[in-house]
């Protein structure tokens, strides 16, 4: 029944290993041999993958387990035992961690094996993975534009049904641009609520794991999987209230706000065409669609570009050539210990890590940290403010996703601020903390426009519920990207 | 601390030292700091290891309970504010026994604010984490002119507190003592090994000149890592004769990272103040506020022993020891607990109080090896307090006690079976005594003549032949008087 698989969601597929008319290990080779022949293909495939399996996971066939066995392709940061973990790095080329990142363990245990490792930006720092130090990925609406970032690989493997889940990280947006861009759902839950443990960490504050997939239903399914304490993170805590599969097919009475600061300037027309004819289809699920104000957002972006390469400064420290990955000793002072330092960081970096890490070392650098990081701080507790009070008048905040359509590979990588601008309606949430999730809303110039909602801290359970109602409504078609 | 204890000050010159200490304690928590592998010592390399402790990609520190608790006692050993909010930030920079890039400690919300240990005054007390151990193969076994560096992460991530004191020592053995007095308080906290040897109390020490008297501070040098007490003073006299001689030769002392060498005495430096790290702290986003519960303080106050201080008032106020003696036991962890299980030894007769501890600090220390505990000595403390007794029912002299506690240092046993063995009894008031006496007397005629025609000095040779003849064991007072009686003086 190959033919048929591909036309399964993750949900489906679960619901036909039950029912016995499919066997995990099937789905298993069907989406591994799928994943290999794009990884072979070289420059002529989307460039999903930094690793596939060669064989299922030992055990993860046995029991009945509630994911059933439907494998997972989880990002290249996320640390996986004895399977290149990489963070689209070459500092890290061939990294083989010796332990497994919480989520990933859970999920495997909950019954998703994983069965590839996605292609990013490196260290997440992106919004095209064309920051990726082992190539681009392609965004399968239009192979000449980029997936978006930095869980593009994630995001376009799950488009072209070269994977029927996958797990990313969202900072800024990095689950939710790509998700946007490739006509998929993505989804940053509430910051604290996953894991971390076993990230590679680009900025602490806000790294947050999430699912991507092809439907709110499979968003939820594994989220449910993914939330929950950890001992091993201090800042990870149980989940308030309960996960469930959403099952709402209307939004009556739900109060939709829509802040004028992200849904106006700067915004392509494509897209706020296509967002506002998706609030017209919450209005007829019988929302309530009003203004409201985020009077700092407009600050988000450089409150965020202060914040983050400042944590990632420090965090990208660790890859000094000293215990693991690439060691460069400088040939001219070999026993010159600073200088194996600069020649492994400068040759294991790309531009994007070193501009960041520069940018981050500056903000925090004596005599300047109050007026960068210590500024970026009260900007970051301003927003979350706002979101607030917002959330006093209405239940979730709508806005696009992204100011933009996928956009054409290397048209933005000379122009570092313009990429960072694919993050502006996405990072205000991040720097809350709240939970959010982009759905597709229609398409612009035949490509994807993400619809983005958000709400209060642990509200993810009604942020999937008005997602799902009014992702049926919406009727998003994404099988063009089916390859 | 006051002028007059600052005693004869080493600066010369009109010169005056102030001296700051900066104290790191390894605490003897089960495991380290931020991760669950077990503190260890001396054991193979890299054998207590996990990936938070080695900084691997994607680990995250937690930090441990315990260790807060260890920090709240220090805390209140020294009667510091604790903080009901402290946190921890992260100190940049690159260096491989620092497997992160940054070291996790804290910065200008530390656990513990302000307090005093003794005359010196706490500037505060924060955690951390210990960096890895940085092994240098080669000849000389030192960073420069080694083959290759290893580096043994068994160390790293071992819970630290680190003491700062205030400006407040003058001398370098007041430093020395003071270090003593805060060394006897962690290990009766029993919050730390405080082993300078094997680095589990290590301490630099901040050393500035200015004209005695002076209320400003000079320009201030940092003496890194001594780990001995006796390097310590030796390394705070050479830097204060070093800062002194650049001021009286019309230099300027510069700020600056010093160290000590202990084999050649040489002070170089290690970084000026122009190299200095920015260490670009920013709170450490991966772990949460430290917040003391009230319970939590309840469980640190609960586990407070007695210290050292406490201890020396008590021994005054209790059994009547002067000020300087029951601070001499106290300020000394081990001789307190010696003293006081002499004391409880029920040795018949007993001891006097005060007659113990003189004979503890003033017989018993000298004649045992430099720092050693007599506690861990061949003198059971129940033998000591027999001796005491013995000396004070006047049944032992203090000659012959002498020669008993020499025989208690290289052999041990029970003092008054050693009196018994080596006839070391006294004699006295008895005609035995009396007989030697006139023995003596006659013995020395041209002396009991002086004596007798007033010249009490020239008692000293019959007296002596008296202390031969009895091998010590008659009390010189005792003999004084029965020659005088015989000579009718």
């Amino acid at each position: 029944m190959s033919a048929g698989l591909l036309e399964l969601g993750a949900a489906a597929a679960r619901a036909e290993i039950d029912a016995g008319r499919l066997s995990a290990a099937e789905l298993f080779d069907f989406y591994r041999d799928r994943a290999a022949a794009d990884r072979d293909a070289d420059g002529s495939g989307l460039g999903c993958f930094t690793w596939v399996a060669a064989e299922a996971p030992a055990g993860a066939r046995d029991g009945s387990p509630p994911l059933a066995g439907v494998p997972l392709a989880v990002k290249d940061l996320f640390c996986t035992r004895g399977v290149p973990s990489q963070s689209g790095s070459r500092i890290l080329e061939g990294y083989l961690p010796p332990y497994t990142a919480t989520v990933v363990s859970r999920l495997a245990e909950a019954g998703a094996p994983l069965f590839a490792k996605t292609n990013q930006d490196e260290f997440a720092m992106g919004s095209s993975t064309e920051n990726s130090g082992f190539g681009p990925s392609r965004n399968p609406w239009d192979r000449d534009r980029v997936p978006g970032g930095s869980s593009g690989g994630s995001a376009a493997a799950v488009a072209a049904g070269l994977a029927p889940w996958a797990l990313g990280t969202d900072t800024g947006g990095s689950i939710r641009q790509p998700a946007a861009l490739c006509g998929i759902v993505g989804m940053k839950p509430t910051y604290g609520s996953v894991s971390r443990y076993g990230m590679i960490a680009f900025a602490s504050s806000l790294d947050q794991a999430g699912p991507l997939t092809r439907d709110v239903g499979d968003a939820a399914l594994l989220l449910l999987h993914m939330v929950g304490r950890d001992p091993c993170d201090a800042t990870s805590l149980e989940f308030p209230g309960s996960l469930a599969t959403p099952t709402a097919e209307r939004l009556d009475g739900v109060r939709l706000g829509v802040p004028g600061e992200l849904s106006g300037e700067g915004i392509e027309a494509g897209v706020l065409d296509a967002f506002n004819a998706a609030l017209e289809q919450a209005r007829g699920l019988g929302a309530e669609i009003t203004g409201v104000t985020l009077p700092h957002a407009p600050h988000a972006l450089a409150a965020y570009y202060v914040i983050a390469p400042a944590e990632a400064s420090s965090n990208l420290a660790r890859f000094d050539g000293v215990r693991y990955g690439m060691r460069h000793i400088d040939d001219a002072r070999p026993e010159d210990l600073v200088a194996m330092y600069t020649r492994t960081r400068h040759d294991g970096f790309g531009p994007e890590v070193k501009r960041r890490v520069m940018l981050g070392t500056y903000a925090l650098s004596s005599g300047y940290y109050d007026a960068y990081y210590g500024r970026a701080q009260q900007v970051r507790t301003k927003i979350a403010e706002d979101f607030r009070a917002a959330f006093e008048e209405v239940d979730l905040i709508v806005t696009p996703t992204a100011p933009t359509v996928a956009f054409e590979l290397g048209e933005k990588t000379g122009d570092p601020l313009a990429m960072y601008l694919n993050d502006y309606c996405t990072v205000p949430m991040s720097l809350a903390g709240i939970p959010a999730i982009s759905i597709p809303c229609g398409l612009s110039e035949g490509l994807p426009v993400g619809i983005q909602i958000a709400g209060p801290a642990f509200s993810d359970a009604r942020v999937l519920d008005a997602a799902h109602a009014l992702e049926g409504a919406l009727g998003f078609d994404g099988s063009a990207a089916l390859v | 601390m006051s002028e007059a204890a600052a005693g004869n000050g080493a600066a010369p010159g009109g010169l005056e030292a102030v001296i700051g200490l900066e104290i790191h304690v390894q605490l003897a928590t089960a495991t380290k700091m931020f991760c669950s592998c077990a503190l260890s010592f001396g054991e193979p390399p890299n054998t207590h290891t996990c990936p938070v402790c080695l900084g691997l990609p994607g680990s995250l520190p937690v930090a441990n309970a315990r260790a807060v608790h260890f920090g709240l006692m220090i805390g209140l050993a020294l009667g510091s504010e604790l903080a009901p909010r402290s946190i921890f930030h992260r100190k940049n920079y690159f260096y491989p026994d620092l497997p992160k890039g940054y070291q996790i400690s804290q910065y200008d919300e530390p656990l513990c604010l302000g307090g005093a240990l003794g005359e010196v005054r706490i500037h505060r007390v924060h955690l951390e984490e210990d960096a890895a151990k940085l092994i240098h193969v080669g000849a000389s076994g030192r960073i420069h002119g080694s083959d290759a560096s290893l580096v043994d992460f068994n160390r790293g991530g071992t819970p630290l507190a680190e003491i700062v004191t205030e400006p407040d020592l003058r001398t370098p053995e007041q430093a020395g003592e003071w270090l003593r007095l805060l060394r006897t308080t962690l290990r009766a906290l029993g919050v730390s090994d405080v082993n300078m040897e094997e680095g589990s109390l290590r301490c630099d020490a901040n050393i500035s000149l200015r004209p005695a008297g002076s209320g400003q501070l000079g320009v201030k040098t940092e003496l890194k890592n001594m780990n001995s007490f006796r390097f310590i003073e030796r390394g705070i006299k050479a830097e204060i004769a070093r800062q002194a001689k650049v001021i009286e030769t019309g230099g300027t002392v510069v700020q600056e990272t010093l160290h000590f060498d202990p084999d050649s005495g040489a002070i170089t430096s290690l970084r000026s103040k122009e190299e200095a790290h920015d260490y670009r702290y920013f709170p450490e986003p991966d772990l949460l506020p430290v917040t003391i519960e009230p319970a939590m303080l309840e469980q640190a106050r609960a586990a407070m022993p007695e210290l050292p201080a406490q201890r020396a008032q008590r021994l005054t106020a209790e059994l009547g020891l002067s000020e300087d003696s029951a601070r001499a036991l106290a300020f000394r962890g081990e001789l307190a607990p010696y003293f006081e299980a002499a004391l409880a030894a029920g040795a018949d007769p007993a001891p006097e109080p005060q007659a113990l501890a003189n004979w503890v600090t003033v017989e018993l220390l000298p004649r045992l090896q430099d720092g050693e505990d007599p506690g861990g000595s061949r003198v059971a403390p129940a033998a000591l307090a027999e001796l005491v007794g013995l000396v004070g029912a006047k049944r032992v002299s203090v000659g012959a006690a002498r020669q008993v506690l020499d025989r208690l240092v290289s052999d041990g046993g029970d003092a008054g079976a050693i009196v018994e063995q080596e006839g070391l009894g006294a004699i006295g008031g008895g005609e035995e005594l009396e007989a030697v006496v006139a023995a003596a007397i006659a013995a020395n005629a041209d002396a009991a003549e002086r004596v007798r025609q007033g010249n009490a000095k020239a008692i000293g040779p019959i007296v002596g032949q008296v202390m031969r003849e009895t091998k010590g064991r008659a009390d010189g007072t005792e003999v004084a008087s029965l020659i005088n009686a015989q000579l009718g003086v």
